[in-house]
């Protein structure tokens, strides 16, 4: 009956998505009225695997074994299903991110378990089991009945918070049966981007579009989102321009994403942007054209040329701090 | 060696979302609808594998899950380069029941690669690829973004936050297609929407599954009251307003 989240690590650290998930996974099983169960996977240290008790985690189960130190959506489907099994576990929920993505489809398969990606809160109702989801990005959403005994979600970033709740730690290890030839992928390097913010954990998002004129003209954006710590992105014919790379566009066909505060510069606000920032806590605007649509969606906007307004709004930041 | 293209049909991205049937049913009514963007750059990228004449590379084919209306957009897949089409003929209920057809077809008519879109741009359920790839008991690819073969190795991209990894991998296997895999999707020329005519587009009938999960109702965002504009010389007051106002700073 118990409720499974899976607490992804990177590079043995938890990050605060997280800790949402727990907080969401111990309201969840409060609801059913049973127990919260985190299931960690990798080698993570034991003050780190503390910290989530901190938002109610009855018990951390840690499955550690050198092999599953790079995650493998096969792999790490079969390990949660073992201990979905053995718990016997009713719902498994899984952030809404790359590796959630990966591993969710697989275990929906293994255990039969219905699954609903990127639910956006509690849910409406138990018994059935219904629940909000995005769809169409964000242009809209639907509630999903999960028919299957046991339930798989996806949890999207800032949908509930997290919340503390302290509870004493009881830490178990677990050892998972797994055969030689289910390690097939082979990985001949990785490489990382020099230190950037990664757009997905931003809590702060500096966005511009075709308004910047020209790939040369980015400088001003790099600086604002330099001084506030945030993480930049671009619409989609930027992106298709080449003037960014993929990764940073935002929209439809891009990333969705929910950040505290999202700046959207040059970008006029068409419909398939709008969807894939529309969840984002507040939006400020800076545009040329006073009619964009994107100041419809906008808390706060300004109507100026991005050129000068960033730099001033850089230098007020910096001289604030 | 074979590769299958997982097609999505949906309603093009600029589409306004409107509901019917007291929001239990979208208004499809003047809807345009077209190949899911991710399964596009999945097929325009299958198609300059097979035109490289110095890979292995010689086939490939498009599946859907679906009823008539989708072999509109089935057709313009085969007038972009694919050789042969297969719709599933069934109303795609869930991603289970999706992936569980698909992979049921693949049974007896296998394939070295299956590519499937990121997510489709509709129900944003991201599924398909990774349930198709446990149903099938074989590696996935999440977030790929480069399909490359360089002395008869297949060499992978996959996108990771702030990095990539560069992987190898032997078929079969599924890739869950992310952008990047190529510059841009093609467009059907005319001479290909001539041959599309005669390519063959075969339905074939749907297996006894049961889906998972079903929708019982839509809903549209809030729209958001009002935008308090800012004067551009009163950036000052910009900034107090993202810290006392909206607590974002």
């Amino acid at each position: 009956m118990s409720v499974i989240a899976f607490a992804k690590n990177w590079e043995g650290k938890f990050k605060k998505s997280t800790f949402e998930l727990v907080s969401y996974a111990k309201d969840l099983a409060s609801r059913l009225n049973t127990e919260t169960l985190i299931l960690s996977i990798g080698e993570v240290d034991e003050s780190e695997l503390g910290k989530l008790a901190q938002y109610g985690a009855d018990k951390i189960i840690s499955a550690e074994d050198s092999r599953l130190n790079i995650l493998s959506s096969r792999i790490y489907a079969e390990v949660i299903s073992q201990v979905v099994n053995k718990e016997g576990a009713s719902f498994v929920i899984l952030s809404d991110n790359n590796s959630g993505k990966a591993i969710s489809p697989r275990l929906s398969v293994k255990l039969k378990a219905g699954l609903a990606a990127a639910v956006l809160a509690v849910p409406k109702s138990l018994d059935p089991f219904v629940i909000q989801k995005r769809v169409f990005s964000g242009k809209a959403f639907a509630y999903v009945q999960i028919d299957s005994e046991k339930k798989i979600l996806t949890l999207s970033k800032n949908s509930f918070g997290i919340v503390e709740n302290s509870v004493s730690l009881n830490i178990e290890r677990f050892t998972p049966e797994l055969a030689d030839d289910i390690f097939k992928i082979k990985v001949n390097s990785i490489e990382n981007a020099d230190d950037k913010v990664i757009l997905a954990d931003a809590d702060i998002v500096v966005s511009a579009g075709r308004g910047m004129k020209a790939a040369d003209n980015w400088q001003p954006v790099e600086d604002l989102a330099s001084v506030l710590g945030a993480a930049t992105a671009c619409s989609r014919p930027v992106s298709d321009d080449g003037w960014r790379g993929h990764e940073e566009h935002v929209g439809q066909t891009g990333k969705v994403i929910a950040p505290n505060l999202y700046f959207a510069i040059g970008i006029s606000g068409a419909i398939q942007h709008v969807a894939g920032v529309n969840r984002s806590k507040c939006i400020v605007a800076i545009n040329t054209d006073p009619e964009a649509p994107i100041f419809s969606v906008a808390d706060y906007g300004v109507v100026g040329d991005a050129m000068i307004v960033l730099p001033k709004l850089t230098e007020i930041i910096r001289s604030g701090e | 060696m074979k590769i299958l293209v997982c097609i999505s049909n949906v309603p093009d991205t600029t589409t306004k979302v409107k509901f019917t049937d007291n929001n239990k049913q979208i208004d499809y009514a003047g809807v345009q609808w077209i190949i899911n963007p991710w399964d596009e750059l999945a097929l325009t990228r299958a198609i300059e594998l097979k035109e490289d004449s110095s890979n292995s590379f010689n086939e490939v084919c498009v599946i859907n899950v679906g009823l008539s209306n989708c072999d509109a957009t089935l057709r313009k897949a085969l007038a972009i380069g694919a050789d042969k089409a297969i719709r599933i003929d069934a109303e795609p209920l869930d991603a289970y029941f999706v992936a569980g057809q698909i992979a049921d077809y693949l049974k007896n008519n296998p394939f070295d690669i299956v590519l499937s879109g990121i997510e489709s741009s509709d129900y944003n359920g991201s599924s398909v690829g990774g349930m198709l790839s446990e149903f099938m008991d074989c590696p996935a690819i999440s977030s790929m973004t480069k399909l490359d073969v360089e002395n008869e190795n297949i060499i992978i991209h996959r996108a990771i936050p702030g990095g990539k990894q560069i992987l190898e991998l032997k078929p079969p296997f599924v890739g869950i297609v992310q952008k990047g895999i190529t510059n841009e999707p093609r467009i059907p020329a005319m001479r290909g929407i001539m041959m599309a005519r005669k390519k063959p587009l075969d339905v074939v009938p749907a297996i006894e599954l049961e889906s998972l999960s079903h929708i019982v109702e839509f809903e549209l965002p809030v729209a958001k009251v009002s935008c308090k504009m800012i004067d551009v010389d009163q950036l000052e007051e910009l900034v107090d307003l993202l810290k006392s106002e909206a607590k974002v700073l």
